[in-house]
């Protein structure tokens, strides 16, 4: 690895200049100029220079090596979430690619430092994960190599269970949980509203309401001794704590989980951040830095970026898009409630009310949203149809991928519902001493996809082997609610009266 | 400084491996592997190596896409998850079913890891002469690149002081065409120990496709096993059924024929071929045979038999049969020589059932490590 070379210096002090002129705000930024291998390595580690020893890396690195020499694909940039930010250059490109990309980069530092969903995330990851790598190192040498990377493969299986949320609540989280909260409140519950008060004891007939609420008092009976009290979404946290492990898989687990947070807000913000980053340099390109005897190449490598090909959704292309109708419709006042009752379609077409917003709308956006919001609030019917989405599904009789639908409701159902909690399913902690019996039962919140079975079966050997006692998970399979067991040798499923809900 | 991708790269071709070898009877018993050699890598599909997560099943593939067509149209490009458009990295995730490419000598290996062969130790003192050139002498005549400047100059001082033109205080040596030398080289003969499998099959109308599958799948991996553990291995492939011919490698696993058996056909050419090309005091010589042991009279199995007594045992170092049970095949010809040499290391029998033995076959035939 090395610093840049003079002429990239000072290319990305012309990038620079022109990001200040548009007003992003970045970390600083360090570019550093790789070859392909080590671009390969770096990215297979994540874009970090140094993580623990692991053989998925060389999984992914294998992968990367063989479709970067096949000439299948090429990583142009790498870009992390630190400050300082870096970033690597790939040597050889051109130097369009190379300006290109800077600015492309600098566009993905000001969504690291201004959307929300980044500002909980360490900057100074680099130093963590080599911290981290240290550890592991130090702990596969006292307990050999095999034990440790089993433990971690154990730990992967499980490290999408973590809660997007934690470390927004963790200071309401200091309030007393709702089971401790006084009658009264559970009160009006029981009782339907009533302003008649000659009706009363007919919408609320006591003997009703006292069986209602002695209901109400056993169930908080039982809950009470509950572990955890609610529901728990942070399952890795959670066996951190109170799964029986040893100290250096505590920390390992710690680790492993520290990672997988650490990543969260970039699987959050796909959308966003690359539409943001291929909105800026498209921009800066176009407008500033493009040099004319470059316009074919640029053009060349853009249209790649961005080709939609049928069947496949591209983040950059949706979400360059969205910032760029965001715009157009806060420039010309093609918002709020007088333009959604317009219904009259020459009016829509020619509404400009030259309110030049659209600017500060979309840093706005930037700084606040996540890709589900993001979607939800400005993913409309006229965008929708302007970009020709569709779903699509596979033919169970010819086997191949057709288009569905090109309703708008449906497109937004199935975009939405691919996003939310990043496709991955809903799993919670529910009880920690299930039936008495010191065994755990996870919770799967079944919102219309069942879960892989074989996989499920595995991953549930992978919390049992952390519990070390009998592990179950309750879920649905066809539609009817099951309970998946797995004590310690064989796999065993059950039927549930009731459905998991939370 | 090894790199820690390399480390972490080689630790997962050790899985990858591991991997193999736990499959290592399934991937065996795959025909398709035939037509490659050596170098050649084999692409193995390798479904079980992801990390398992609780993850949505979907019971349909299904998403959102963008672009022109009407409902009911088809979708272009197939898997929906793969690929970004050129460009960027793969950031979708396809179903990771991932296929490894060994070579064919890493499989052997890893079968030979698998069954516990001791590698075979080339025997005796047979050597044959190779030959090695080495630069050794000199000579008048030879190219310019040769010249050795040294034994040249030499030359040329010589005739100097000789014929008196040398001035001792003016010390120039003009070499003329006579003082030239040329470096020269000897053809040294260096032994090298050699090896020959003789690989014979029965392919008369007794052997169904399935038996002769199993033979060709089995001699397939033997040969790919000697060769990764001999240099310059010679192999000679022979076809019989009531008469022998020797075909090549193509052929032999190839053919199909049908005909009555008589294996002494076999075993006649087989030991003229010895005797022709490849004296045993000169050669390793290993034979497989394989046949479902149905042979065409009790006179021939006779005649086999002392072919065996006489010439191919003590020529050979190993003499391997293998029979394959067919439906037809009485399956006597086993006995037969089993009960002709009871206690005769050289000769190794082993039964192959179904293409599920085939590895505890080769094991048979190899563990001898002769």
């Amino acid at each position: 690895m090395a610093l840049i070379p003079p002429y990239l210096r000072e290319l990305q002090v012309e990038i620079q200049g022109y990001a200040d002129g548009y007003g992003l705000s970045y970390f600083p930024q360090v570019f550093e100029l790789v070859d392909y291998r080590q671009m390969c390595e770096i990215a297979s580690y994540g874009g970090f220079p140094v993580r623990y020893p692991h053989w998925r890396f060389g999984m992914e690195y294998d992968h990367m090596i063989k479709s970067h020499t096949y000439g299948l694909s090429k990583i142009y940039e790498l870009v992390i979430n630190t400050d300082p930010c870096y970033a690597y250059l790939l040597e050889g490109n051109s130097q369009v690619d190379q300006k290109l990309v800077m600015a492309h980069v600098y566009g993905h530092n000001d969504f690291f430092r201004n959307n929300h969903y980044f500002s909980r995330t360490d900057r100074r990851m680099i130093d963590v994960m080599a911290n981290n790598a240290a550890r592991v190192r130090r702990y596969m040498d006292r307990h050999g190599v095999n034990t440790v990377e089993s433990f971690i493969d154990t730990c992967l299986s499980l490290d999408n269970l973590i809660d997007p949320w934690l470390s927004f609540r963790d200071a309401r989280n200091q309030a007393p949980a709702s089971t401790n909260a006084p009658d009264a409140v559970d009160d009006d519950r029981v009782r339907l509203q009533n302003e008649r008060t000659y009706l009363e004891d007919y919408i609320n007939p006591p003997e009703f309401v006292e069986s209602q609420r002695q209901k109400q008092r056993e169930k908080r009976e039982q809950v009470k001794h509950r572990n955890p009290a609610q529901p728990e979404r942070d399952v890795l946290g959670f066996l951190m704590q109170h799964a029986p492990l040893e100290a250096w898989e505590a920390d390992v687990l710690g680790i492993l989980r520290g990672e997988a947070y650490y990543f969260l807000p970039q699987m959050q913000t796909k959308i966003m951040n690359e539409g943001w980053a291929s909105y800026w340099h498209s921009r800066i390109m176009t407008e500033k830095a493009l040099r004319d005897d470059e316009v074919i190449d640029y053009a060349d490598v853009v249209s790649g970026v961005f080709a939609s090909a049928p069947g496949q959704l591209n983040p950059y292309k949706l979400g360059v898009e969205l910032y760029r109708d965001i715009e157009r419709r806060w420039d010309e006042g093609k918002f709020g409630p007088e333009w959604d009752r317009c219904d009259n379609l020459e009016q829509r077409t020619s509404w400009n009310k030259k309110l030049g917003l659209g600017k500060a709308k979309i840093f706005e956006v930037r700084r606040l949203y996540n890709d589900v919001t993001f979607i939800d609030e400005f993913f409309t019917m006229d965008f929708c149809r302007e970009q020709k989405y569709f779903t699509f599904a596979e033919n169970r009789r010819s086997g191949r991928l057709e288009i569905e639908s090109r309703e708008f409701q449906q497109i937004k159902q199935k975009l939405l519902g691919a996003l939310t909690n990043f496709g991955q399913p809903f799993i919670y902690v529910v009880d920690s001493n299930y039936l008495n019996r010191g065994e755990l039962l996870l919770g799967h919140r079944h919102e219309g996809s069942d879960l892989k079975l074989d996989y499920a079966r595995d991953t549930l050997r992978n919390v049992e082997r952390v519990w070390r006692r009998p592990v179950s998970i309750l879920t649905q399979v066809d539609e009817k609610p099951k309970r998946i067991r797995f004590d310690g040798s064989e796999i065993g499923i059950s039927d549930e009266p009731e459905a998991f809900k939370v | 400084m090894i790199s820690r991708i390399d480390k972490d790269h080689s630790r997962f071709r050790e899985i990858v491996r591991g991997k193999i070898r736990q499959n290592l009877r399934k991937y065996i018993s795959r025909g398709d592997m035939m037509s490659r050699k050596g170098q050649d890598t084999v692409t193995i599909p390798m479904p079980q190596i992801d990390i398992p997560r609780f993850t949505l099943g979907g019971n349909q593939k299904q998403g959102v896409g963008q672009g022109e067509g009407e409902p009911g149209d088809p979708v272009g490009g197939g898997d929906p998850q793969q690929g970004q458009g050129a460009g960027k990295a793969g950031e979708g995730e396809g179903d990771k079913n991932l296929e490894v490419e060994v070579t064919l000598d890493e499989l052997a290996a890893i079968l030979g890891e698998e069954l516990g062969l001791p590698r075979i130790e080339p025997r005796g003192t047979q050597s044959l002469d190779t030959k090695k050139d080495r630069y050794v002498s000199l000579r008048r005549t030879g190219p310019e690149s040769l010249r050795s400047f040294k034994a040249t100059f030499k030359r040329a001082l010589r005739r100097q002081v000789a014929s008196g033109t040398f001035v001792k205080d003016l010390p120039i040596i003009v070499p003329i065409r006579e003082d030239r030398r040329y470096r020269s080289w000897r053809t040294d003969p260096r032994p090298q120990s050699n090896a020959v499998i003789i690989y014979m099959m029965d392919v008369s109308g007794s052997m169904g496709d399935e038996q002769k599958e199993i033979v060709r799948i089995e001699s397939f991996w033997i040969d790919t096993w000697l060769r990764s553990q001999y240099q310059g291995l010679e192999s000679r492939y022979i076809i019989h059924d009531a008469t022998a011919r020797v075909v090549d490698r193509e052929v032999f696993f190839r053919t199909r024929e049908s005909g009555g058996t008589m294996i002494s056909s076999a075993y006649r050419v087989c030991s003229e071929l010895i005797e022709k090309e490849f004296p045993p005091e000169n050669w390793n010589i290993y034979a497989f045979h394989f046949s479902d042991g149905d042979n065409w009279s009790v006179d021939d199995t006779a005649t086999c038999i002392n072919l065996l007594r006489d010439t191919l045992l003590p020529a050979c170092n190993q003499f391997g049969y293998g029979q394959v049970e067919s439906p037809y095949g009485s399956g006597q010809f086993i006995k037969d020589i089993r009960a002709a040499f009871p206690s005769q290391p050289k000769l190794v029998t082993s039964e192959v059932t179904g293409k599920d033995d085939i590895m505890d076959s080769i094991r048979e035939f190899l563990k001898g490590g002769r």
